[in-house]
């Protein structure tokens, strides 16, 4: 009857109108199940999809920074006795200053340091202690410049001329002659388009001969201004096409880069200085303040001690658990009373084991604050319940006949859960475990309790040294006020999956072996 | 089969060494680094010392948690050992039962004052500037009013019912949540100070719940983001979330001042708080680093009117006022509520 699904065979079954009217409304009634069925799913995969592709998107610029390659002078740290007294900050500092020697003043020599990460001559002391004798050292850029290389800070527009200039220069000062019309009415535009001092309208750049020229008076339709970077020396004139008109909109006072430090970076990666590269200090790195040394390995390592903890506690003692309640004990009023609780406990805010892990585990045990086994005993007690649960399930749906078959060829209680019932209920209790230590993986809220939700820039060494978990930074990270920590929140949500992709293979393997070993 | 049951029992038998390992770690239990808790305001300031001064060699890290000023101090005061932490951030002073609660438990604090932090009200850079006095902003804000003698629902919902001279676009404000040390400031500052003769404070400090005023929750980055998608909305954080977004935001004047780093280092802009952060004086000398620390917060790289922490968004103090505090936290000169 199944394959005879044609109008022709079923009307000869249902023969009244009122019949084939119900069959036509429930082939209906199926096909709009199915559709909402396939829409359901369409629907959640797109979202999941959009998701993903966000966070994909955002995390993008995060793993690659920039670094700079400068002609670094160690030769004091390496007379020195103890390398680690040398003053590394003059060295980075100088190694900028030898490729800018027209930078001059302290507030300029300040604005060019700031190119670079603060942090950059730790990093320079870290390498050159790691390898002495090694060359070609690189230091990052600071958050900003690497966001305006990235295109994602101080965005421009940019206008190739099509008319000749030429241009003049006294002393700081320069000016653009015989512009046509054009050209001009884009200077025009862009200039008079805001008004306001300097500062507070957009800047407009001319580059021309290798030199730039920022616009600060239209005079007499002669753009005038400073010069950022100085043109050659020959000639005075550029052919149309030669160059090119940029210009920022949002105005310098309101960039985190100034006008100069654009200039100078688009020199450094123009003359190959600058390179991005992966961002390795985002994989080996605790926390900083600093975005451009910001790492999550300290996180990934506290999370996985955590974690270990949480396993080795939560799962022998779930499935033991389970174990002598479905096989051993009797059932009875005490049974179902525990049974009863552990089904609420499982439906228990998590915040709520932070609680008990601060009133109990810290303040009557004293244990560690931010440790990661005070945080793996919080978590374990959290996914209990659900292991529990899990387990049972998985033993009840083993069958009688395996027990009784055990125990007919005279194995004893033990044996017949051990070598028989557990065995084949372990792939649906692997399930179950792999579901409770995902939840433990992404929880915060019971973590703050008991001081996990913390700034720990070491990297946790052992089980009782502070630690954050990897939700906990990501939390953190998404607080911060400086942009690039946005983009690394998001880095941080792709590891985080990475890890819970991980933890879920390691489980399917472990299933596979069981499964394997049954058959 | 009899394998398995092996590797469960050793499995049990790991789980048990390691309990046991960690009953006994916490009897001889010492620390290594400065302990800070407190306010989440001055977090970004305390986290940026503390990594320096890890870096600076010598010392560990000191681990910093946010746990709000209320909390942290809750913490701080609970007595003195490792247990306790070492230093409190507090976006507003200690109140004397806080105080009280510290003397009991034989904990000495020292005060030191650090900077200011303007509260700003701002608006995606799109948006066109507002001019506002704290009186419109207590008008706009306010869940009460005095309706014909009565209290009764605010009826404004146009910034032009409050002014003719402000734009006709409807009042939406974002802002921090009850919780928040913020708007605690905030409604000090704003709310009480404009709030007219004739009504109780007590209704002064309520803020509307008819959706006008929306809850932003904690993160000034959500407010932030919230903002440039909708330019018509106003939104109230902290002065170093429009420092560090002011290609995206514009900050709106309050009565008659633009808020900016100099017009909130000198008091001109009427919405600023003071931070501060407590030392446990009975640590200093018994956990490593503490005086340390305090030192490296306390110098003029730091908290000075060039220091790091300005470009981290922190309003300095004045010099005078530096020195004086610097001292003090050098002394331990214990903290005294007289003003």
């Amino acid at each position: 009857m199944t394959d005879a699904r044609n109008g022709d065979d079923f009307a000869t079954i249902h023969t009244r109108p009122a019949a084939r009217k119900r069959l036509a409304r429930r082939y209906r009634a199926e096909r709009r199940f199915r559709f909402f069925g396939a829409a359901a799913i369409f629907l959640s995969v797109g979202f999941l999809a959009l998701l993903l592709g966000s966070i994909v998107l955002k995390a993008l610029p995060a793993f690659t920074h920039n670094f700079a390659a400068l002609e670094f002078d160690l030769s004091a740290p390496l007379e020195a006795s103890d390398p680690a007294t040398a003053d590394y900050d003059a060295i980075v500092r100088n190694a900028l200053r030898d490729r800018f020697p027209e930078v001059a003043g302290r507030t300029l020599r300040r604005e060019l340091s700031a190119l670079l990460s603060s942090a950059a001559p730790v990093y320079l002391a870290r390498q050159f202690q790691a390898r002495p004798a090694g060359t070609g050292f690189t230091v990052p850029l600071s958050d900003t410049a690497d966001l305006y290389l990235k295109g994602l800070l101080a965005r421009s527009r940019t206008i190739v001329a099509t008319g000749p200039a030429k241009w003049t220069t006294s002393g700081e000062r320069g000016a653009l002659e015989t512009v046509t019309a054009p050209d001009l009415r884009a200077i025009e535009n862009a200039f008079t388009g805001q008004g306001g001092q300097d500062g507070q309208r957009p800047s407009i750049l001319i580059e021309i001969a290798g030199g730039v020229l920022k616009i600060g008076q239209l005079d007499a339709n002669i753009p005038g201004g400073v010069w950022l970077a100085r043109p050659r020396e020959t000639g005075n004139a550029a052919e149309p096409g030669q160059w090119r008109i940029r210009i920022f909109d949002t105005p310098q006072a309101k960039r985190k880069l100034s006008d100069r430090q654009i200039v100078w970076l688009d020199r450094l990666v123009a003359n190959g200085t600058v390179r991005p590269a992966l961002n390795t200090i985002f994989f080996t790195r605790g926390a900083s303040r600093e975005p451009e040394m910001a790492g999550i390995w300290g996180a990934v390592v506290g999370s996985a001690l955590a974690l270990v903890v949480t396993l080795a506690l939560a799962f022998p003692l779930g499935v033991g658990a389970a174990i002598y309640m479905h096989e051993f004990a009797r059932p009875g009023r005490w049974s179902r009373f525990v049974e009863v609780n552990i089904n609420n406990l499982a439906a228990v805010p998590s915040i709520i084991f932070g609680l008990l892990g601060l009133a109990v585990l810290l303040n009557v045990f004293g244990l560690h604050r931010s440790a990661p086994y005070v945080g793996g005993i919080v978590l374990a007690l959290m996914t209990l319940p659900t292991i529990i649960i899990a387990a049972r399930v998985a033993l009840g749906a083993v069958p009688g006949s395996i027990r009784q078959a055990a125990l007919a060829v005279g194995a004893s209680p033990l044996q017949t859960v051990f070598h028989h019932v557990l065995p084949r209920a372990m792939p649906a209790i692997m399930t179950g475990t792999i579901i409770g230590m995902a939840r433990a993986l992404g929880e915060t809220a019971p973590l703050l309790m008991i001081g996990m939700v913390a700034f720990i820039v070491d990297i946790p060494g052992g089980f009782a040294d502070p630690a954050t978990v990897l939700p906990v930074q990501i939390f953190m990270w998404a607080d911060f006020p400086e942009a690039a920590f946005g983009y690394r929140s998001a880095a941080a949500i792709l590891v985080l999956l990475v890890f819970l992709l991980a933890m879920n293979g390691a489980a399917l393997l472990v299933r596979a072996r069981f499964e394997r070993a049954r058959s | 089969m009899l394998l398995r049951a092996r590797t469960m029992a050793t499995v049990a038998a790991v789980m048990f060494v390691l309990s046991a390992t960690a009953a006994t770690t916490a009897l001889a239990q010492t620390r290594a680094q400065v302990r800070i808790v407190g306010s989440s305001t001055l977090f970004p300031f305390a986290t940026a010392v503390a990594e320096r001064f890890g870096q600076s060699g010598g010392f560990p890290t000191p681990v910093v948690e946010a746990t709000g000023t209320g909390g942290g101090l809750n913490l701080f005061c609970r007595g003195i050992g490792v247990r306790t932490p070492d230093i409190v951030n507090a976006s507003r002073r200690i109140k004397a039962s806080e105080l009280a609660l510290c003397m009991a438990n034989g904990v000495t604090p020292v005060e030191v004052k650090v900077g200011f932090d303007g509260i700003v009200v701002a608006s995606a850079a799109t948006s066109q500037p507002f001019d506002l006095t704290r009186e419109q902003i207590f008008l706009a804000l306010v869940r009460r009013l005095p309706v014909a003698g009565e209290l009764g629902a605010n009826p404004n919902r146009l910034w032009s019912d409050i002014d003719p001279a402000l734009p006709e676009i409807a009042i939406e404000v974002l802002g921090p949540p009850p919780t928040s040390g913020t708007r605690e400031a905030f409604v000090e500052q704003v709310m009480i100070a404009a709030c007219p003769a004739d009504m109780q404070e007590r209704d002064c400090s309520e803020l509307r719940e008819d959706g006008v005023y929306i809850d932003a929750g904690e993160n000034d980055n959500l407010i932030v983001q919230k903002l440039t998608a909708n330019p018509r909305a106003l939104g109230i954080f902290g002065f170093s979330f429009l420092d560090q977004n002011s290609d995206k935001l514009i900050g709106h004047r309050v009565d008659g001042i633009a808020p900016t780093f100099d017009n909130i280092a000198d008091g001109a802009y009427p919405i600023s708080r003071s931070l501060f952060f407590y030392l446990k004086s009975e640590h200093v000398g018994a956990i490593d680093g503490l005086g340390e620390y305090v030192a490296a917060f306390t110098d003029d790289r730091a908290w000075g009117d060039d220091g790091y922490l300005t470009e981290k968004g922190l309003v300095p103090l004045v010099a005078a006022d530096r020195e004086k505090f610097r001292a003090d936290a050098t002394a331990l000169v214990p903290v005294s509520l007289k003003p």
